[in-house]
């Protein structure tokens, strides 16, 4: 392709950071066009099948580091498509964190006050809504059991799944047959659309250059629909702003790509990387001791045996998101499921004499599966993850024709990172063990290295140039008119599922890029209608 | 190197990461340690030849690396082994398992391809990424079995109509807000 197109805008990715600013340009009347490097998949097209080349591998990517492994999506809706819908917002104390930096990581602007009424349009939208005990499934009701028998608390959290439509198949993982999920394919796409935005799946973005106009052109290849492995150069197209969402693990990579043309980047483009300071570890629950101790029966005369059965992660204990604990030592732990597939292999054998993750002993282990229980920890890291020179295309060599490929990240955990996961470690056993109720091992980091469904930071916000590379408004510092709106935002661990803050950060971000927009000779305009009903109010729009 | 040969090799890689009963008496792959099938049975060999997973053109070359591994393990050994086999088929099942810890530990050199290797046996055995899952199920898939994975509806759907205990089971932080989030 010779051409090079032209619009007003281009949008590089469509989860949360994409969808909703793609959703407010596009309603002010800007013309957009979305790039988005996996499949369009919707609704029916969502299987509930492990075979290779179904949704399950089709929309998921599994990205192994040096050190770090990240599990992220890969369709249009990005995140939102395979993620579990968890959507606590992020403790006060998250945006007072230093980190190793000395100084704030947040920007002075944002607190848990000026992001909440941004919380609440994002609430709104999807929706959220809370979860009641009867909505919670048997593996939560176990794990809020557990703490309430070690005498600490458990909430049912916030979701954005329809509860009614759920049918708790716990195929989540791969997309949402019955839309009970309330995925981006469902809310902000599509309103997008309406406003005339164009989405185009299978183009992975390369790079960008600049124009002698200070405008840019995005450099895409078009991706085969089942080989991932196979790709071609698609084209140009030339935008006046360019809004990159391509996750915390591909858009630091296109940047890092564009250097030579674009020049120097700052210095926090690819560095500052953060894992969500993630960490599980599996329980396999004795049956006998869960009825005795925790008294549980479904009424079936089994007291649990439902590790299958749910909608992801429904309870959490929030005891340690106390913010009078010192930093790294605060965390939230989550019961979990795990599909069988990839993770298995890294769930380790508690007590194991022999090899912990494979062998006779895990065999046993497996036997007992549907009384496993999976502990999701999300604490402070120390934002240690740097991105090495990117790969000839993409964010990845693909391994396999689709899911599997190996990225340019390097991880190596600080003690900082190390002991809050020792120390939940040690509490998840401590709630789980206690009295016989079960068995628990943390899943192993000899193999992969430590691993992310929630990747963050490497292209941050923050007010010091040196330690972010983007400013209060997202943008690209020294290159006007490059916003960064994913997950890569967002300056650090939040101890809480990220999904909601990255999209709160994106809603706050939004009358900025129409601005910018505005002011590089977009006809853009302010107040898109919010998403969801008028039972919130947006918040003020701020006009620099 | 024949096919065969590398078949049975891996084969022997296969068993010691999930390991299974005999298919037949004379099984020289399979040790035998377990009482039900294990990830050979499950369909381990093809899922590593599954185009899809990109092992396909190496295979040849890891059984001959796993052969060459499992000799020099015998001779540092000493371990006893029947020399008309490959050579690490002819190890016994705990000197298959010490020499896989060896390739997968972090120092080791190699431990990317035999840990992606023992991956996909693993996956073999737990998911059966082979075959449509409604057609693993319907077929008794060994690994699916022994994980007791719940069957589909009807329909081929998933979904479980009973699955909340449906009572509150522990007190809720005192600092939760009214949306339900940490405060």
């Amino acid at each position: 392709m010779s051409a090079v197109e032209r619009t007003d805008v281009v949008i590089v990715g469509s989860g949360f950071g994409g969808a909703i600013a793609a959703y407010h340009l596009a309603a002010g009347g800007a013309r957009v066009t979305v790039l988005e490097r996996g499949p369009w998949l919707r609704g029916e097209e969502f299987d509930q099948d492990f075979l290779l080349g179904t949704s399950y591998t089709r929309i998921f990517d599994f990205t192994v580091g040096d050190g770090m492994s990240i599990l992220g999506g890969n369709c249009v809706g990005g995140g939102s498509v395979v993620y579990f819908a968890t959507m606590p917002r992020a403790p006060r104390f998250v945006f007072e964190r230093r980190g190793s930096i000395g100084r704030r990581m947040w920007p002075a602007a944002i607190t848990r006050d000026t992001l909440d009424p941004w919380y609440d349009v994002v609430g709104e939208a999807l929706p959220i809504t809370p979860q009641s005990w009867s909505d919670v499934p048997y593996a939560g009701g176990l794990f809020a059991a557990a703490c309430a028998h070690s005498g600490r608390t458990a909430n049912p959290s916030p979701s954005a799944i329809d509860k009614p439509k759920c049918t708790n198949c716990n195929w989540m993982m791969a997309g949402c047959r019955v839309d009970a999920k309330r995925s981006l394919l469902l809310n902000y796409l599509p309103a997008a659309q309406a406003h005339g935005a164009t989405i185009r799946p299978l183009h992975e973005v390369q790079r960008l250059t600049r124009t002698s106009e200070g405008a840019y052109q995005v450099h895409y290849n078009l991706v085969d629909d089942s080989d991932y492995r196979i790709s071609r150069p698609g084209g140009v197209i030339e935008a006046k702003l360019v809004v990159l969402a391509a996750g915390a693990g591909a858009t630091p990579v296109i940047l890092q790509r564009s250097e030579p043309d674009l020049g120097t980047m700052p210095a926090a483009v690819g560095r500052y990387f953060s894992g969500n300071g993630e960490r599980l570890n599996t329980a396999v629950i004795d049956e006998r001791r869960a009825r005795e101790v925790l008294g549980l029966d479904r009424g079936d005369g089994r007291a649990y045996e439902a590790y299958q059965i749910g909608k992801g992660p429904c309870v959490a204990n929030w005891d340690r998101l106390d913010g009078s604990l010192p930093e790294y030592s605060r965390y939230s732990l989550e019961q979990l499921y795990f599909p069988p597939g990839l993770g298995t292999v890294l769930a380790q054998v508690p007590g194991a004499a022999g090899p912990s993750w494979f062998g006779r002993e895990k065999k046993e282990m497996l036997r007992r599966w549907r009384s496993w229980l999976t502990v999701f920890t999300m604490s402070e890291d120390d934002n240690e993850g740097v991105f090495g020179p990117p790969p000839p295309t993409g964010n990845a060599e693909r391994i396999a024709q689709q899911m599997l490929g190996r990225g340019a990240l390097r991880y190596r955990p600080t003690p900082n990172t190390l002991r809050g996961w020792a120390e939940s470690d040690a509490d998840v056993k401590n709630i789980l063990e206690r009295d016989g109720i079960a068995q628990v091992a943390p899943w192993t980091n000899d193999l992969v290295g430590a691993y992310t469904v929630h990747p963050l930071a490497s292209c941050r916000i923050g007010d010091d140039p040196a330690t972010s590379a983007l400013d209060d408004r997202h943008e690209l510092r020294g290159h006007p008119g490059i916003f960064v709106t994913d997950g890569s935002a967002v300056p650090g661990a939040l101890t809480v599922n990220p999904a909601l803050t990255i999209a709160a950060l994106a809603e706050r971000a939004a009358p900025g890029l129409i601005d910018a927009a505005r002011q590089r000779g977009v006809e853009v305009t302010h107040g898109a209608p919010p998403l969801g009903g008028t039972r919130v109010r947006t918040p003020a729009v701020s006009r620099d | 190197m024949t096919s065969r040969t590398a078949t049975m090799t891996l084969e022997a890689f296969a068993d010691t990461v999930i390991p299974g009963c005999k298919r037949f008496p004379d099984d020289p792959a399979i040790c035998g340690v377990s009482d039900d099938p294990g990830a050979v049975e499950a369909g381990a060999l093809t899922v590593l030849a599954d185009p899809a997973l990109g092992l396909t053109e190496a295979l040849d070359g890891m059984a001959g690396l796993l052969n060459m591994h499992a000799g020099a393990y015998q001779r540092r050994t000493g371990a006893a082994v029947d020399p008309a086999l490959p050579a690490f088929v002819a190890l016994a099942f705990d000197d298959r398992t010490a020499l896989v810890q060896e390739l997968t530990d972090p120092a080791h050199a190699e431990r990317d391809v035999w840990f992606g290797a023992a991956l996909f046996c693993t996956m073999a055995f737990d998911c059966a990424p082979h075959k449509h899952t409604v057609e693993a199920m319907a077929e008794g898939h060994p690994g699916l079995r022994l994980l007791g994975y719940a069957p589909p509806g009807a329909d081929g759907q998933w979904g479980f109509e009973h699955f909340s205990y449906g009572r509150a089971l522990a007190p809720p932080h005192p600092d939760t807000t009214p949306s339900g989030s940490p405060r």
